[in-house]
């Protein structure tokens, strides 16, 4: 345990993805097969269930430290997380415990079969023999609240860089249904299996951001145009009747989409295609963050395929009968992607993405302006000799979004941040005027730098006007420049609208809070761009 | 009236007419420690130990300032003074005062932990103790500061092995020595920030052995840094100072990193948990082993810990000093030095 605590020290803090992966690979040559399998479930969110509640935890925790409630309370509230401020205040163990991570697990799994009495002694018991770092993991552990920010792919490199085994095999291996309880390290990770290959993607060809004048480009002929979505860029693989679903981070996502399964009756074995993933129902795209929503959950219910269906809109063909044509122009592939859908019409899952198709540069600027109603973010222009490249340096790819949306609102509430962000307000609510009352219309937690953040908190904290629960009512004063992608109507909010991905973009610190925008002002962008449909 | 009370210009003793760490200007003031918020410029003498003299008088320059050994006594107007090590940094000191048989300490900024460096921390016997409480919160308990150092250690072996620049922010009086003092100079080479070098040459001076080092300057070339640690001041990391050090990974050691929270809202790659205050197990102790009945509560988690001082039976309230304005918890405090 004393090994996985420091892995996690170093996994929390480090926002260098190299540093990760180093971490990991060094964790797996210090630990036993056992302890490796076990930290891969845990860190790829097969964490324990929960054994004890908050409460209890709470109610042994305050009465271990000996320390009156309102000590404990002020502690737990300064540190805004319990397993933390147990681990912290309880005494440092004088012989520290060596168990491995396996031990500990399978206490804790006997925890649950246990009577309240007992499980309150075996916890105090564990509590007496691991270390503040060790006792913050095992708290985490049961009260099923381990959560750490770790990209699949990161594990997959520290995995190879110590098995030396190639990096999409292991995320291959990785799939499926295992826990620690039903396989071996040995046998998930290391066994060669028949056929693994086969999921193999290619390196996805990534456009860059058009920074100078389209025009620059040439003649608009030699173009592709395509309008550019924003959902999650997938590539579908079916080989030898098995399909796979691989995101641009290259991490294995077949589960998450079941839809595309039975692709393999409809499309030729040897067919790789690379798309958006989107959400689409009755012929419409759904709002991107039902997608997110979707993403997010361990179990992909049949209610939730009904409810968020999704579709990969394909753009480009890969693979076709087996053959690697990433060497062909774009224009002979895309004529070769329109025949294969054309043949299997009954792939309903995949569209094809439409060309946008202008004479002009002029005519494609006003095209670009059309993007929201489109609900995509702008356009996507490939160049129609161009190859599927794999490293881009020089792009035949360029996407040119649409400008985001901006407005500039009042800071009204205020909220502290959790866990890390305890003690720092980095929550806001804005507000537009509305004659002479401000009407909250987003909330915004993002854009700013850490020292503006320390700075409205500063500033908060002097000018809070009411409390409500964890929120802070302040005095109107600080105007904000907000932009957001797209703005919807929307019967649950107050100010009748909804924003997508809002940002604060800017802090105006000469601006008087009578200068801000209005609900007038918004609706207006709402009539403009919105998509009126209520969501 | 109290023997000592405090006054807007800082801890006063009237019948001494003098000050201990005055923030103000003032005739005379008694010094616990070099770190800029206790001694300040301006004043007309200064009185502190001979090992925090050096420091004071590089960083203050052409001053009125005496050294004194710890334990020698100096009568003023009836009232006797003294000094005794608080193990914050080289040469800190409590302040002992005695009148008429009622004894004060005021105990500066201390730590328990004997760090090999500053004097060790000696307890004083005493009718009215006054004390920090930095880290007056029972979320703060320090591990054992050997492992700590072995945790630095380990870390720059790594960073070694990976090709980075191993890069430690630390304040340039104390921390920096410290860290210096213990880390392994088999690993690699060790460079440092001039700051942090001007104050390792005034140590040097006083006899105390610390690890070669190099200062930084314009002239090293980036392929100087293989392998190597750099200690650097807080300030400087994140600016453009640190770019030559490319690829690097930034650690920080402070008593602050013990919280989760903290150590995230920090732009470092490693916290490590080491502090020149004493934890919350520090603070109970050396007040306890005071003999103290009054205790004055001042920079820090001051309401906290007077109320809970209370509870424990002691005559115990807090003092507002100049560093109170600002919960412990912001970006300002942590500039403070530790």
């Amino acid at each position: 345990m004393r090994h996985f605590a420091q892995l996690f020290i170093v996994l929390d803090q480090t926002t260098q993805a190299d540093a990760k992966v180093a971490a990991l690979a060094q964790y797996f040559a210090l630990v036993e097969p056992e302890d490796k399998l076990w930290a891969v479930a845990i860190l790829s969110h097969q964490r324990p269930k929960r054994t004890v509640n908050t409460t209890l935890l709470r109610s042994w925790g305050a009465e271990v430290s000996e320390l009156p409630d309102w000590l404990f309370e002020q502690t737990y509230q300064m540190l805004g997380d319990l397993a933390e401020t147990i681990a912290n205040i309880l005494p440092t163990p004088i012989i520290n415990n060596q168990q491995s991570l396996t031990y500990w697990i399978r206490y804790i799994q006997a925890l649950s079969a246990l009577e309240e009495a007992d499980r309150k002694t075996k916890v105090i018991a564990a509590w007496e023999q691991l270390s503040p770092p060790e006792r913050f993991v095992f708290n985490k552990f049961i009260t099923g609240g381990f959560r750490i920010g770790l990209a699949q792919k990161l594990m997959v490199q520290a995995l190879s860089k110590h098995t030396q085994v190639e990096e999409n095999i292991l995320a291959h291996r990785l799939m499926g249904n295992w826990t620690p309880e039903t396989t071996t390290f040995q046998q998930l990770i290391l066994e060669v299996k028949p056929n693994e290959h086969i999921s193999k993607p290619y390196p996805f060809y990534l456009a860059n951001a058009l920074e100078k004048t389209p025009e620059s480009l040439g003649d608009l002929s030699d173009w592709q145009i395509e309008r550019k979505w924003d959902g999650i860029r997938g590539q579908i693989i079916v080989r030898k009747e098995e399909c796979f679903v691989w995101s641009r981070e290259e991490e294995l996502i077949s589960a998450k989409f079941p839809e595309f399964h039975p692709l393999t009756k409809h499309l030729p074995d040897g067919t790789v295609l690379d798309g958006e993933i989107m959400p689409f129902k009755d012929g419409q795209i759904l709002p991107f963050h039902l997608l997110q929503t979707r993403i997010g959950r361990k179990n992909i219910t049949k209610t939730i395929l009904q409810k968020i269906p999704a579709v990969l809109i394909a753009y480009d063909l890969l693979e076709y009968h087996g053959q690697d044509i990433r060497d062909r122009p774009l224009r002979e592939r895309r004529q070769l992607l329109e025949k294969l859908l054309h043949e299997n019409p009954a792939a309903d899952t995949l569209l094809i993405s439409d060309l946008v198709e202008v004479p002009t540069w002029n005519d494609l600027k006003t095209e670009r302006e059309k993007s929201r109603a489109h609900q995509s973010e702008g356009l996507i222009l490939k160049r129609k000799s161009s190859p599927y490249q794999a490293d881009r340096q020089e792009s035949d790819w360029w996407k040119w979004k649409v400008a985001p949306l901006c407005i500039d609102a009042v800071l009204i509430y205020a909220q502290k941040g959790q866990g890390q962000g305890a003690s720092l307000f980095s929550n806001f609510t804005f507000a537009v005027w509305d004659e002479e009352r401000l009407v909250p219309f987003t909330k915004a937690a993002a854009g700013l730098s850490k020292l503006e953040i320390n700075e409205i908190t500063a500033w908060v904290s002097k000018n809070i006007v009411e409390r409500f629960g964890p929120v802070r009512s302040v005095t109107p004063h600080h105007v904000f420049e907000i932009t957001f992608e797209g703005i919807q109507k929307s019967s649950r909010h107050k100010s009748g609208v909804a924003l997508r991905s809002p940002r604060i973009n800017r802090w105006y610190k000469d601006k008087p809070k009578e200068a801000a925008n209005t609900l007038a002002d918004l609706q207006q962008l709402l009539g403009v761009y919105g998509n009126t449909t209520d969501s | 009236m109290a023997l000592l009370e405090f006054t807007n210009k800082g801890i006063y003793c009237a019948q001494a007419k003098i000050y201990i760490d005055p923030w103000k200007k003032v005739k005379q003031a008694l010094i616990t420690h070099g770190h800029g918020d206790h001694s300040r410029w301006g004043h007309d003498f200064y009185l502190c130990t001979r090992s925090a003299k050096p420091v004071i008088r590089h960083r203050l320059g052409p001053i009125n300032i005496e050294g004194m050994d710890y334990g020698e006594t100096r009568m003023i107007n009836g009232v006797k003074f003294s000094f005794h090590p608080a193990g914050h940094i080289l040469g800190s000191a409590q302040v002992r005062a005695e009148y008429k048989g009622e004894v004060w300490v005021a105990s500066g900024d201390y730590k328990l932990e004997d760090d090999g460096l500053s004097e060790a921390f000696e307890p004083v016997r005493c009718h009215s103790f006054i004390t920090e409480s930095t880290f007056g919160l029972p979320a703060y308990k320090w591990p054992d500061q050997f492992e700590t150092y072995q945790q630095i250690n380990a870390w720059w072996a790594q960073n070694k092995a990976e090709g980075k620049v191993s890069i430690l922010s630390a304040y340039a009086l104390g921390k920096a020595q410290r860290l210096l003092h213990h880390l392994d100079p088999a690993i690699g080479p060790i460079f440092t920030h001039g700051a942090i070098e001007n104050v390792n040459e005034v140590i040097r001076s006083q006899g105390v052995i610390l690890p070669k080092t190099t200062r930084i300057t314009a002239k090293q070339k980036k392929k100087d840094f293989v392998g190597a640690i750099v200690i650097a001041t807080p300030n400087a990391i994140g600016s453009n100072w640190t770019r030559k050090f490319q690829p690097y990974s930034v650690g920080i050691a402070s008593g602050w990193m013990a919280t989760r929270g903290a150590r995230k809202r920090r732009n470092a790659d490693r916290g490590f948990v080491m502090s020149d205050h004493a934890d919350w197990d520090g603070l109970n102790s050396a007040i306890k082993a005071t003999g103290a009945e009054k205790i004055i509560v001042t920079h820090g988690y001051t309401e906290t810990f007077t109320r809970w001082l209370r509870e424990q039976g002691y005559e115990a309230y807090g003092e507002k000093t100049m560093f109170d304005d600002e919960a412990p918890d912001t970006s300002t405090i942590e500039k403070q030095p530790e």
